[in-house]
């Protein structure tokens, strides 16, 4: 007889999983997409050392991440002490804090894929409408997104499949307590330490399962369509 | 139309340095600035439209002031009112032919161009022969529809000047002719003042009433074609005197001998 996990066990890691991944991927998202606009666009001094700074959280071991925020946030840390005494906000060991620590380790994903996406962009097309009247906040706005949202959105969903499965750096910041900062990943780990199998069976065939469906999506807006 | 130039700027590339020092006033409505490729044709032109910027000079467009370096004055592109076509067309390609003709006269937080725009466009795609391809996307246009569409796109918004960077070389020889015709059919039309850059002898004789020759980034002369030995007493051209006179100016080695067919007995 095989005991079937509660709805407890697997949908309260499920959801915040996806909550914060969700979350996760909006910050990253938003982060890349400036920051590689104005790497993309912008020529000033040190722009390549920025750039190589932009991917470290890739080769970072996720534990140094954690801990680097640790450092910045906790309760003694330059902008913890500063969100505590301002707003009494405290993010160690919280689901915001691990929204934090996922969007960090996401985010040279989405930054990478909007970066090659923007330089995909041919500057005559941002040329023409500036002919045609339009500032460079419409540029963007109507030619310059508008032609770079597939890489850009596929680097999102990559980003989103990272920051589900983001296991270390959360684990440091947020802890593992459940149902408030227990994640999928985390939820997995928990429950073999604990020997419960059906538990973790049933986890990991559902973390596949969604990042399996993310990859095959990010790859098909990948594929080129129309030659112009 | 007035356009002045009198403007210099040197660009550095793989250590070879190339300088651009050019001046010249154009009064007519048709002007045409000749020389090789290389020879600094397209920089001008761009500086005129503002997408280069010279390191010092002055730019006058239709009686307006857009750059003059001792004045600090740098009119930013997209508030020069000029209208500009370009090389191979640079339709939007994430948007339709409607538009891409519609482009210039839509903010971004309209939905839909306003009423009186949008019946300028549908005028627009019936003058152009576009009747039917509002909707199209430009990758299923033929060269010359893309030329309309990029035409009706810059004239909706009235440009004081329309700068055309090489209008046919993207086309294939047997539409050059015709699209020569119809651009100047539609500069009758909507009384457009034109300066067109191009390395083509033959795009001179048909656009030109100023004549601006350009050699290594330098003018080596400005011809008025409006009167003789250009035009005969009836105002026509003379195809062999504008030959003659680019050849002279060292442009084309020679004139092309006209290919003769022979009958095979």
């Amino acid at each position: 007889m095989i005991d079937m996990p509660t709805s407890q066990e697997v949908l309260v890691p499920l959801i915040l999983t996806l909550k914060v991944a969700g979350w996760a991927t909006v910050l990253a998202t938003a982060a890349g997409i400036t920051i590689a606009f104005a790497i993309a666009r912008l020529r000033f001094p040190g722009r390549e050392m920025v750039d190589a700074m932009m991917m470290l959280p890739m080769v970072m071991p996720p534990t140094v991440l954690g801990y680097y925020l640790l450092v910045l946030v906790g309760r003694r840390g330059i902008i913890g002490e500063w969100l505590y005494d301002k707003f009494g906000i405290t993010l160690i060991f919280t689901w915001q804090g691990a929204v934090i620590a996922a969007a960090i380790v996401a985010f040279p994903l989405v930054y990478k894929g909007a970066r090659a996406a923007f330089e995909g962009v041919e500057r005559q097309y941002e040329q023409a409408a500036r002919v045609l009247g339009n500032s460079e906040f419409e540029v963007f706005l109507r030619v310059t997104l508008p032609l770079a949202w597939r890489g850009i959105l596929a680097g999102a969903m990559l980003a989103f499949a990272r920051a589900m499965g983001e296991f270390g750096a959360t684990l440091m910041v947020a802890g593992s307590l459940p149902g408030r900062t227990q994640t999928l990943s985390i939820a997995v780990y928990e429950a073999v330490q604990a020997g419960k199998d059906n538990i973790a069976n049933f986890l990991v065939f559902v973390t596949s399962i969604v990042c399996i469906s993310i990859l095959l999506a990010s790859g098909r807006l990948l594929r080129p369509h129309h030659a112009v | 139309m007035r356009i002045e130039v009198d403007i210099g700027k040197t660009l550095r590339s793989n250590g070879r340095d190339f300088t651009l020092d050019v001046k010249f006033a154009c009064e007519d409505d048709l002007g045409v600035v000749f020389g090789p490729s290389g020879a600094g044709k397209s920089l001008t032109l761009r500086a005129i439209a503002g997408l280069e910027k010279p390191d010092y000079g002055r730019i006058v467009v239709a009686g307006k002031v857009v750059f003059d370096s001792a004045a600090g004055i740098d009119v930013p592109t997209s508030k020069r009112a000029v209208g500009y076509l370009f090389q191979d067309y640079a339709l939007f390609p994430h948007l339709t032919v409607e538009e891409n003709i519609g482009f210039g006269v839509k903010r971004w937080w309209q939905r839909q161009p306003p009423a009186d725009a949008a019946r300028q466009i549908g005028d627009l795609l019936e003058l152009f022969e576009l009747r039917g391809l509002g909707r199209a996307h430009p990758w299923q246009l033929s060269g010359g529809q893309r030329q309309r569409v990029a035409l009706a796109r810059a004239l909706i918004r009235h440009p004081d000047v329309l700068l055309l960077d090489e209008p046919f070389a993207a086309l294939d020889p047997l539409l050059r002719e015709r699209m020569r015709r119809e651009l100047m059919n539609t500069r009758m039309l909507f009384k457009v003042p034109m300066l067109v850059i191009t390395h083509d002898p033959e795009d001179v004789g048909v656009l030109a009433q100023t004549l601006v020759v350009l050699e290594q980034g330098r003018i080596a002369k400005t011809v008025d074609l409006k009167v003789a030995p250009y035009r005969d007493g009836e105002g026509r051209m003379s195809e062999r005197s504008i030959r003659a006179l680019l050849t002279s100016a060292g442009e084309v080695e020679s004139p092309q001998p006209r290919p003769t067919i022979r009958a095979v007995k």
